[in-house]
């Protein structure tokens, strides 16, 4: 049994130590807002919070995770308020296809808790996500909103 | 405002319905008895595009598929405009191409390629929402019994003038509906309305923010990847990494010993399935089933033996010409000066970032499907095929796709004919077959190689005499559809896509001799459709080689190449925006070198410039791109903006990083470290001129600006290093985009 918490939910799982966090996620609680785009860490789109970190979880074992705080993009909202990056990402019309946005938008959790105000370069550093539709442009000025929101 | 894209009512059901423990709870998988034989039409349903609830809100059915282009939101400003309805109270749905095949096609063709989305429908799209506009009118008029010409709609309500009585759609909506079911054709002739006239647009034209964003970034979007059904079980396959090569032997009793795996399956002759309670399960379980492959006759092949092959069709006799005139044959006879040089592209591919999948319901009486896919109607067929049912008992559900790029335009013999006879396997209950990222790789349908000899001939006075272009390679039409392939006498016209003598894809020079030919040679590697199609290549080796040219000329090329366009003010005008907003004039900033090309495809004008720079001599940064559409008329400017930056990602992607190579019959790229993608630093900021709108025109935006993105980067990259590359990726001779 692997204990867990996600989106402040307490979980015991029985699960294969080696299933990665992602497909836990996906297959054992239903929380498909986190995406599978390549399973190698390469394109960001499986991108989680774990104890406030931001991680791939395709590559994350479970086995690792006992324990641990875990935010998905499911647990952004809290009491039925977006939270302003997400906000951020409707004012700048972010998403075209949408797939990989879960994982930006959890990257950019990760990059504001650190660089509140990040510059461009800051921006170019810690946002290294695949977007295949593009939309980096917009992804860029909805990080910039998001910053400048005092909410 | 929500966009309420539902994939079906079941699935809502199901999702909902889902304990957290990943258990279904059971909800009835539909049987052919929901289904009737005119279709479901409900009560509120003003027309076949139009739903109007009692509450106002209104409902826009939408045939093509949106997959990020936006053409959800472009068509659904379409039918508001003619509804005159309230744009906050839209939301949409997929029809589904069985209903649409019970229906006679109501919504017209439902393929979304060759960016058709708008320019396509959008006669009779405006249409249907100009016809529900009248329904509403003329039920509230026989509601107050008056004339239909005293009243107005404006925004959702139907105004009686003389008197100021006023109707809200939802109130009269059901009567609307009763009204089309028995109106006759003589009391009201659909066939006269006319159309708002562009000058009275309110909502056509304007910037409006997309409809489909809101369950994108909180997690709730269900795409093809995450539909969940009751009882639903999971595959992963795997087909022979060699194109043409079978499957010899496995072994699965270990496997079928694990834990949640279900059962083992063959599809065909050449791929693997393991069905599992999980995919995580299921995908790793076939790396433990000892697959030995009988690789075939392709097992030898290599990238170099394709592109030797295509080197000798560079000057083979079998060529079908595309576009001549002149003396081509012997404008080389008094010239002063010649030039030429070859070009080649290599195959890639378009690696959405969800990967390929579909999940089937089959139980021997109904086969029924949840996909994404670019042609709703081609899959349907692809169901009612594979399963053997009768169509009556087949449905396929379109969802909201992440990422198309041709990759999910219709292909035999793909992901979802494999869905199906994995489901045929596991009778009654649903599976989800989901590509690995791996196996998207191994076996898509691939940007088509092409090589390109060009000569041209210049005069004394630095004109362009003649020119000739010989292409050389793959067919997507031969490939991936072979039946309008015959019905094209075997001669494939797209190749020549922007170099035709007119038409939606011109070539924009005046050149007094002219011959472009081609000779397809076909390699054992599946063509298909990449965003762009053959513009990107076609594109690339003219406007590269236009550059070339003027250097020998010894002019500017952006006055060369206005030299040769006094005919061709579309194509001019686009360039010129573009030379003028970088400051073509003025000389650039210290150690920054500009590149700019220009292209027609898909009906509409496009031209980039850009400025870059390049250190340690290898270090390409681009520091500016400057883009200029003139799609005719702007549906949305704020979309073809996100459409015309998001092209330079992809475009300069490919250009920089992207090739799929092959050995020993495979392709030896299998995921993003292997064929990487532009991220943030790598992106440029992209500045998008709109031109003014040209009457009575609609071009696409989902795919024409690509093709300038390579070959203006690559002109300012020849200014920088003084080097003409003519073979790509780029990163093959060692640059880096940074
Ligand atoms: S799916 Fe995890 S990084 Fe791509
Ligand atoms: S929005 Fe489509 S991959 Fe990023």
């Amino acid at each position: 049994m692997i204990r867990l918490t996600v989106n402040d939910k307490e979980y015991s799982l029985d699960v294969e130590p080696d299933t990665p966090l992602l497909w836990v996620l996906r297959e054992q609680l239903s929380l498909t807002g986190t995406k599978y785009g390549c399973g190698k860490a390469q394109c960001g789109a499986c991108t989680v919070q774990v104890d406030g970190i931001a991680l791939r979880s395709c590559v994350f074992p479970i086995a690792a995770a006992s324990g641990k705080k875990i935010t998905t993009i499911e647990g952004l909202e809290r009491s039925g308020k977006l939270h302003k990056i997400q906000r951020a990402w409707i004012e700048a019309d972010a998403p075209q296809c949408g797939y990989c946005q879960s994982g930006m938008i959890m990257a950019t959790v990760a990059l504001l808790e650190t660089t509140p105000s990040p510059s461009d370069a800051d921006i170019d550093d810690q946002i290294t996500n695949i977007c295949r539709c593009g939309t980096f442009q917009e992804v860029r000025q909805a990080i910039h909103l998001a910053a400048a929101d005092q909410d | 405002m929500k966009a309420e894209v539902k994939i079906s009512r079941r699935v809502f059901l199901a999702r909902s319905a889902l304990a957290c423990s990943g258990l279904a709870i059971g909800v009835a998988i539909p049987t052919a008895a929901n289904a009737t034989e005119t279709g479901n039409i409900r009560s509120d349903e003003v027309n076949a595009w139009v739903v109007v609830r009692s509450d106002d809100t209104v409902l826009i059915r939408i045939a093509r598929s949106e997959m990020g282009q936006g053409t959800l939101t472009g068509l659904a400003q379409l039918v508001a405009e003619e509804l005159e309805c309230d744009w906050s109270k839209i939301v949409t749905e997929f029809p589904t191409p069985g209903e649409s095949a019970k229906r006679g096609r109501p919504w017209g063709a439902f393929g979304t390629f060759g960016s058709h989305g708008i320019r396509d429908s959008h006669e009779y799209v405006r249409k249907g929402g100009a016809i529900a506009r009248e329904l509403l009118v003329l039920a509230a008029a026989k509601r107050l019994r008056v004339h239909r010409g005293d009243c107005r709609a404006n925004n959702g309500v139907i105004i009686h003038a003389p008197s100021g009585r006023r109707f809200r759609y939802g109130e009269v909506a059901e009567e609307a509906a009763r009204l089309a079911q028995d109106i006759q054709p003589k009391e009201f002739n659909f066939d006269s309305l006319v159309l708002k006239s562009p000058a009275d647009w309110k909502i056509i034209g304007k910037p409006l923010k997309r409809l489909d964003t809101g369950d994108k970034v909180n997690g709730k979007q269900v795409y093809g990847a995450d539909v969940r059904l009751p009882d639903m079980l999971n595959a992963s396959v795997r087909r022979c990494p060699v194109f043409g090569g079978r499957l010899k032997s496995y072994r699965s009793a270990n496997v079928l010993q694990q834990r949640g795996i279900e059962k083992v399956v063959t599809i065909g002759d050449d791929a693997i399935a393991v069905v599992a309670d999980t995919w995580w399960r299921a995908n790793k379980a076939l790396d433990n089933l000892d697959i030995q492959w009988d690789e075939g006759p392709n097992a030898t092949q290599t990238s170099d033996a394709v592109d030797a092959m295509l080197r000798e069709g560079l000057s083979s006799e079998d060529a079908v010409v595309g576009n001549r005139n002149g003396d081509p044959e012997r404008m080389f006879d008094n010239t002063e000066q010649m030039l030429e040089a070859v070009y080649a592209y290599p195959h890639q591919t378009q690696a959405p970032m969800e990967p390929m999948n579909a999940t089937v319901f089959y139980d021997g009486h109904r086969c029924e499907a949840w996909v994404p896919t670019q042609d709703g109607e081609k899959a349907f067929q692809e169901v009612v095929r594979a399963s053997e049912l009768p169509p009556a008992q087949c449905e396929v559900h379109k969802l909201i796709i992440g990422g198309g790029f041709g990759r999910r335009g219709h292909y035999d013999d793909d992901f979802l004919s494999q869905a199906v006879q994995i489901a045929r396997q596991v009778p009654g209950r649903p599976v989800k077959l989901l590509w690995s990222r791996e196996e998207d790789m191994t076996h898509s349908r691939y940007h088509p190689v092409m090589h390109c000899k060009l000569q041209a001939a210049i005069s004394n006075q630095g004109q362009l005499q003649g020119l000739r272009m010989r292409l050389c390679g793959q067919s997507i039409l031969a490939g991936a559809r072979p039946q309008l392939y015959a019905r094209f006498n075997h001669k494939d016209p797209f190749v020549f896509q922007g170099l035709n003598r007119g038409g939606d894809a011109s070539i924009g020079y005046g050149i007094p001799s002219l011959l472009i030919d081609y000779v397809m040679r076909n390699s054992h590697v599946p063509p298909g459709f990449w965003r762009g199609v053959n513009i990107n290549q076609n594109a690339l080796f003219l406007e590269c080689f236009m550059d070339e040219l003027a250097e020998a000329a010894g002019k500017d090329p952006y006055r060369f190449r206005r030299e040769h366009m006094h005919e061709h003010p579309n194509h001019r005008a686009v360039l010129d925006a573009v030379a003028d907003r970088i400051g073509w004039d003025q000389s650039a900033p210290e150690d920054r070198y500009r590149g700019l090309a220009q292209a027609h495809a898909y009906g509409s004008y496009v031209a980039a410039a850009c400025e870059l720079s390049v250190s340690e001599g290898n270090r390409v940064k681009i520091h500016r791109i400057v883009a200029a559409t003139d799609c005719g008329y702007a549906v949305n400017p704020a979309q073809i903006r996100r459409q015309v930056s998001g092209s330079f990602v992809f475009g300069l992607s490919a250009l920089f990083m992207q090739a799929c190579t092959v050995k020993g019959g495979r392709i030896e790229q299998h995921n993003f470290d292997t064929y990487p993608s532009m991220r943030m630093a790598q992106t440029p900021e992209v500045e998008t001129i709109i031109m003014e709108s040209r009457a009575d025109t609609w071009g696409g935006v989902g795919e024409p600006t690509i093709a300038v993105a390579a070959p203006a980067v690559l002109n300012a990259l020849y200014r920088a290093t003084g080097k003409r590359y003519r073979d790509f990726p780029l990163s093959k001779h060692g640059l880096l985009l940074v």
